[in-house]
Formats: C-alpha cells, structure tokens, sequence
C-alpha cells in the first residue's frame, strides 16, 4: 500500500505546489485525483516516484519510505511504481515491443538493454499484454504509426510489465477523445482488479472519475480539500472543489470536504476502513 | 500611447539604419577595390587564357588512370576515417556541450570551447599543423579532418539532444532504469536522424576536403594535384578533376541513400 | 484456432536492412573498411613518439606568438587586408551572378532546359573545393588577389544561387500574377513581382555569404591566390613557427569578428 503523509513541494520559483498532502492508497482500489489546473495533481504524482523532489513529508510504498532513498535504491523502488502519462511518452521512434521490454529495464543489465536482449519470460509475457491491452500483432510497429489510444495501451502496456505494486496515472484521458477514453479507463480498472494493485489515477474529467473510481480525492491549491466515495462528490463538494467556495454550514455529507487547513485526519482513517 | 511613440519612432530609425548599412556596403567595396589594385589587363586576358588552359587540358590523359586510383583509395581513406573519428569523438563533446546533459557548468564551457575552437581554424591550417607534428602523409590529413569535424559535428549534435522530448527520458528513469539505459532507451533514438544527418553532411564536406589538404602534403590525391599542375601536365590535371568529381558524386549518392534508410 | 498457442519467448527488432544476416553483413564491411583506413595510415609506436616529441617540440617554437617584428607585423596586417577585401569584392561579384542563375534554377519560373542549366551551373560550382577552383584560376590569371577573388566569387554562384533558388520556388504567386495581369514583361514581372519579396533574403544571404567568404580568403593565399593564407605558408616552410601561430591567431580573430558582425547584421535585419 502507498502511504503519502504531509506531502510538500515547493518549487525552485517559489511555487507552492503541494501544502501537505496526506493520502493512502490501498488493496486494489482504483482513487481518482480531480482538482483545477494548476492544484498540484501531477506535482502530487511525480513527487511519489521523485521524477519531482518533494520538499517534504514522507512517501512510503509497503513499509519502505521513499524520500530518503538515493541512487540505486530509489532506482529499485521505482521498479514497483508503473507510470503512466497523459502525453504517453513512448519512445516514439521505437518499436512497441521496444516500448513494452522498457518496463524491465531496472531488471536488466546495461549491455544487455543496449543489445535489447531481455529474458525470454519476459518477452512471452510481453506478448501477453500486448494482447490483453488489444495490440495483438502490433509488436513490430514503431510507436509513432499508432493512434492516441493505441499509445496509452502501450503506455499501460510498458507499465504492467513492470509487476508493479501501484499504478500511478496522471491523466491518461486528457490526449483521448471521450469514447477511447472510456476503453482506456476500462482497461485501467480492469488489470487493478486482475492483477490486485491499486490505482492512482490523475483526472480532468469529473463524470469519469466518479464513475470508474472507489474513492474521489480533490486537490486545491496544494491542499486536499475532499475526499470521500464517488456518490459524495455533490454540487457542493465540486464548488469547493473548482470554485473554491466556502463550505455552507451543515451541507454535505459532514467529515467528507475536509476543511482546507486541516488536511486528511479524518479521512484516512474511513480509508483504512474500507480497505478492510 | 507609448506604443504609438515607439511606434513612430523606430521607423525612421529603421530607414536610417537601411541607409547606413547601403553606405557601409558601398564604402566596404569601394575601398576594397582599391587596395587590391587588380590588374585589369589579367582580368581582359582572363577567357582566352582559360581556354587555352581548357585545350591544354583536353582530352583527358586516360593513361594516367592507373596511377590515379591508389591516391584516390587514400583520398576515400582519409574522409572516412577523419569522418569516423570526429563522430566518436563528438558524442561526449556534444553530452558536453549540450545544456540538458552536461553535468555542470565548467563541462559545459569545455565543451563550448572544444567546439569554437575546432571550428574556428580551416582544416587546411590543420593539416599545416598536423604535418609539422606527424610529418606528411594520411595520417595527417586524417588528424586535420577529424579535429575540424569535431567543432561542426558537436555543435549541431549538442543542438539535437537540447531539443528532445524530456517526457520520454524520464518515462524511461520512471521504470527504475539507470542513466545510461535511459540514455540509450530516451535519448538516443530522439537524436538517431539528426546524428546521422550530421554525419553524412559532414562526410560530403570531408571528402571535397580530402581531395585537397595534400596541397600541404597530408596525402590524398591533392598530392597529385599539386605535382601534375607543378609540372603543367594538364592532361593528367583533369584526369584527377574528373577522378574527384567521381568520388564526390559517389559519395553524395551513398550519404542521400543512408539519410533515406533512416527515418 | 481454439487451441492455447505456446506465447513466443524471442523477438528480435525489425531491421531497416532486410534481414539481420544483411544487416551484420554490413556492419562487418563497415568494420572491415576502418580497419583497413587505419591500416593504411601505417600508425606505429615510433611515429607516435616523434610526433610526441615534435608536437612539444612546435608548440616551444609556437609560444609566445611573434608580435615584436615590424616587417612580419606589416607582412600580417597586408595579408589580412587584402584577404577581407578579397572577400568583399567576391561576395559583390558572386551575388551579382548569382542573382540570374538562381531565377535560371527557380523551377516555378523558368522553363525545364533553362532550369536544368541552372542546375548544371549550381552544381559544378559545389563540386570541387575552393582550393581546387582557386589553383586553377591562379594558372589562368596569375598569382594574386585576383585568382582569389575568381575562385570566392565562383564558389559564391553555387551557394548563393541554390539558396535563393528555394527562395523563389516558395514565393507568394499572387503578387506575381497581380503585376503580370498589369501586362508587364516576364523581365518586368521579375522586377516587380519576385525581386521585392525576395529582396530581405538577398541581403541576409549575401550577409551569410561574406561570413564564409572571410574565411575561405584567408586560406586560398596558400595556393597563390592571394591574401594572408601565403604568408602563413610561408612562415611554415620557413619554419618560423611563431610568426606561424600568430597569423593563425590573427585569423581566428578575423574570422570571428567577421562571424560576430554577420550575425548582428542579419539579427537587425529580421
Ligand atoms: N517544473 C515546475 N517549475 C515550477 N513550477 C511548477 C513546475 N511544475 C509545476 N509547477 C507549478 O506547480 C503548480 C502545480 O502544478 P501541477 O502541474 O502539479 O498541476 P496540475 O494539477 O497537474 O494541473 P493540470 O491539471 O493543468 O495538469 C502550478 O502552479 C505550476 O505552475
Ligand atoms: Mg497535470
């Protein structure tokens, strides 16, 4: 399970992007992150697996605390961590099994990931995804003569090969028109249940993030300021989300919008419930 | 408002500036023409004395052939290996001199520096140079092109790799690879076109190169050049002209052919 | 088709050759080819240490660069006159004829025999390099400024014209057609309707032009064909090694002022 608590990132040009962000993502649940643009979402996700240095708090991913990692260390631990993007970021001028073989490269020797010569479960198991994401006999494609959706399914493609132990996605629909979007979430949800990890999932699009996820969290200038089951996301939680109103006296379902500087408390602990 | 002052402004400053420039270029050839003090009368005898060079020269001394093809070998020899070597060489000056990989900020000024100064000096001037260290010969004249190359194809390459897409670098880092995995996953496809474009632009140029840096005796066919127009043997001079057009076609039709397998 | 397929264990990436074997095959020859290269250089230990030896050996000679004799001062400061005036009279000449070669090689004007001569003349000037072109013109008109200025203006046509040449295959056609529907000349259409949106690129080329021509001057004096270039050939053979780095020195000086204003002239340009 990754336990995030106190999570801050301050950029180097004083952008406050994460006040303390505190949130736990456990069993195989599928969390979606919706928040304005600009509320700190892919900040959020980059700082779990340090492409983005966190300026403080703790990330820990099964007992093992991320932030004090160095080098090798940090390098193994991102083995556990799929990363799946919202401009895809393949190595467009590389085949799809390419692409797909990426995901073992922390497993791999450097002379043996320069010859491309990967172990041959890994290569049947690649051929194994290619076919469950629906890019049966695409393998000797370069990645640029694909469409947007087939991308994202070589994105999560390359991503499960990793057998991680969470999914971390930052808005893979943005790029998608609304029904391969659909596909891709389907998809996503699909292989959390199959292969019981969990999912985080950045996203835009709050009609999707209630329908496909366990637990909705929305993020607001750096702050956490709801969390709580899809049903919950009212027009209330949403204006406070987007619009940042106030929270009207005795609406909504209380202990769910969080008040903004009080992140989380209560809330993780009904998380820890629900896992159970 | 203020707009419309700079506006106003800048205009005629502009027309004044067109105006300066003209003058400067007029004065530039004016003053430039005279201090060469050319001698017309040359200029007047110029045709005929090239057509008489031109008769002198045809037809081509085909029996000469024979003894072309060895320095020509060499010619070849040379542009590939001086190609070959400045390659190698600029892809830890261009990780150098690229903004994005290089490891700090005195990396990044060697590198800068090795590329001005590689580019700054004729590949002629280094063959003179080459030549007084190693003595005439190939060897040379590979030195002087390689060290040239490494300047032009530094610069450009370094130029390719602060353009790539970061996003598929750190997707890469993001799989738990190390550095030089993500380089060779992230990076070097990104600049795979760029770097062979490079490559073989400089090929063409250091072959036209090659056929001329033995005029200072660091090998290749110049060398004959030089010693048949030193003698007046026109006949064996074009001979070697059309000898030099046919490696320079050649190797145009080989770098288009690589450039096209590339994509 | 219902049968469970046993899932392939290998891949191998698809090769731009056309097979592996092919594709190995290639590279062998390649490889083969180097070593080959580097055989015939006959590099040998003791050819590396003399030239160990002789490398300390020019750079004592080199260091400090002579600056203290007049006559080699007056000798470098003639040399590199005559090689920027070399430059700017070939750039003025090579872009006068350039000018009409490249309307020749402009495909969406000229008609097909008159393009492939354009061609033909674009290309014979980039065949050969400077120094083969500026040998000849030295046997033709003697040794001097004068065979230089031949030569730069000759290798000037080649770039020029090609260059200018694109320039033209993507100009505007509707202003072209606005002035020939006014019933002008095709001479006049080309004036009027051409020359003006091709007219900043001009300058900006001619710009570039004189750059590379700077540096191609002070080289061409090697074969004789005038400029500072003879001056360092002679202070090579003369093993006079200092006064040779100074005229080096002074080159790239020249050579980068003359990059530093062409780059802000063509900057203040656009
Ligand atoms: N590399 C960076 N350097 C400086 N500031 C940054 C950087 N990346 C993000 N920021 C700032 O941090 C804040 C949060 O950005 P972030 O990208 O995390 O938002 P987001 O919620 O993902 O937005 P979007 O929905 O548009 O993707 C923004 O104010 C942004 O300007
Ligand atoms: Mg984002």
């Amino acid at each position: 399970m990754l336990s995030v608590t106190d999570l801050q990132k301050t950029y180097s040009s004083g952008d406050e992007a994460l006040k303390g962000v505190s949130l736990d993502v456990t069993g195989n649940e599928t969390v979606s992150m919706i928040g304005p643009s600009g509320a700190g979402k892919s900040t959020f996700i980059r700082c779990v697996n340090r492409l983005t240095e966190p300026t403080g708090g703790s990330v820990e991913l099964d007992g093992l605390e991320i932030t004090g990692l160095s080098g090798g260390e940090l390098r193994d631990a991102r083995r556990d961590m799929g990363m799946i993007f919202q401009e895809y970021n393949l190595i467009e001028r590389l085949t799809v099994m390419e692409n797909v073989l990426s995901g073992r490269l922390g497993y791999v020797s450097t002379w043996d990931a320069f010859r491309r010569k990967f172990a041959g479960d890994d290569i049947a198991r690649a051929y194994e995804v290619l076919d469950r994401v629906g890019l049966k006999g695409h393998e000797d494609n370069r990645a640029d003569e694909l469409s947007g959706g087939q991308r994202q399914r070589v994105g999560i493609a390359r991503a499960i090969l990793q057998r991680p132990k969470i999914l971390l996605v930052d808005e893979p629909t943005s790029s998608l028109d609304p029904e391969t979007s659909r596909a891709v979430m389907d998809l996503l949800t699909e292989i959390a249940a199959e292969d019981d990890i969990p999912v985080l999932i950045n996203i835009h699009e709050v009609d999707l993030a209630v329908e496909y996820a366990d637990r909705v969290v929305g993020l607001r200038d750096g702050q956490k300021v709801f969390e709580g089951d899809p049903p919950d996301l009212d027009e209330t939680a949403k204006g406070q989300i987007y619009r940042g109103e106030e929270i009207p006296e005795g609406a909504g379902p209380a202990g769910k919008v969080v008040a903004a500087d009080a992140p989380g408390e209560a809330v993780t602990e009904e998380g820890d419930l629900r896992s159970t | 408002m203020t707009d419309y002052r700079t506006w106003e402004r800048r205009t005629p400053q502009q027309r004044v500036g067109r105006y300066v420039l003209i003058l400067i270029a007029v004065v530039a050839t004016a003053v430039s023409w005279q201090l060469l003090q050319i001698n017309y009368s040359y200029l007047g005898t110029a045709p005929v004395e090239f057509m008489d060079l031109v008769n002198r020269m045809y037809p081509p001394n085909v029996g000469y052939t024979g003894a072309v093809v060895s320095p020509l070998i060499e010619t070849v020899h040379i542009a590939i290996l001086g190609t070959a070597l400045a390659i190698l060489m600029s892809i830890p000056v261009s990780l150098l001199g690229a903004e994005n990989t290089t490891p700090n900020r005195y990396t990044f000024l060697l590198g800068k520096f090795i590329i001005s100064a590689s580019r700054s000096v004729n590949v002629i001037i280094w063959a003179l140079v080459f030549v007084i260290v190693l003595g005439s010969g190939a060897l040379a004249g590979t030195l002087a092109i390689a060290v040239r190359s490494i300047g032009f194809c530094s610069k450009l390459i370094a130029e390719s790799i602060e353009e790539i897409d970061p996003g598929q670098v750190e997707a890469i880092q993001a799989t738990g690879a190390n550095s030089v995995e993500a380089a060779i996953y992230g990076i070097v496809p990104q600049i795979k076109p760029a770097f062979i474009g490079v490559a073989t632009y400089r090929w063409d140029i250091n072959v036209r190169a090659s056929t001329i840096i033995g005029f200072v005796g660091a090998g290749g066919i110049g060398v004959e050049l030089n010693t048949s127009i030193n003698f007046f043997a026109w006949q064996q001079v074009l001979t070697i002209l059309i000898a030099i057009l046919g490696i320079v076609i050649v190797s145009e039709v080989v770098s288009a052919y690589l450039r096209r397998k590339v994509r | 088709m219902a049968t469970e397929q046993q899932p392939r264990r290998e891949w191998s990436r698809p090769t731009a050759f056309y097979n592996h074997y092919v594709k190995w095959a290639v590279y062998a020859a390649i490889a083969v080819f180097l070593v080959w290269s580097a055989w015939n250089m006959r590099i040998s230990l003791d050819r590396i240490v003399t030239g160990w030896g002789a490398a300390v050996g020019l750079i004592q000679g080199m260091v400090p660069p002579e600056v203290t004799t007049q006559f080699k001062n007056d000798l470098l400061i003639e040399g590199l006159v005559e090689s920027v005036a070399m430059s700017v009279i070939a750039t003025i000449v090579g872009v006068l004829l350039s000018i009409p070669v490249a309307f020749m090689a402009a495909e969406n004007i000229a008609p097909k025999p008159v393009y492939w001569t354009g061609r033909g003349i674009i290309t014979g000037s980039r065949a050969l390099h400077e120094l083969i072109i500026a040998i000849i013109a030295v046997k033709a008109v003697g040794i001097g400024a004068l065979a230089g200025v031949i030569a730069l203006s000759y290798k000037t046509i080649g770039f020029f014209a090609k260059l200018l040449a694109e320039e033209i295959e993507d100009i505007d056609t509707g202003q072209m057609e606005a002035v020939e529907a006014t019933g002008a000349s095709r001479i006049q259409t080309m004036l009027f309707g051409v020359i003006p949106q091709v007219m900043p690129r001009i300058v900006g080329l001619s710009i570039y032009r004189w750059d590379i021509n700077i540096r191609h001057s002070t080289i061409v004096g090697i074969v004789g064909a005038g400029g500072i270039g003879g001056t360092l050939l002679n202070s090579f053979d003369q093993y006079d090694y200092d006064f040779f780095l100074t005229i080096i020195l002074a080159i790239i000086a020249i050579v980068m002022i003359g990059e530093l204003i062409s780059t802000y002239v063509r900057g203040r340009i656009q």
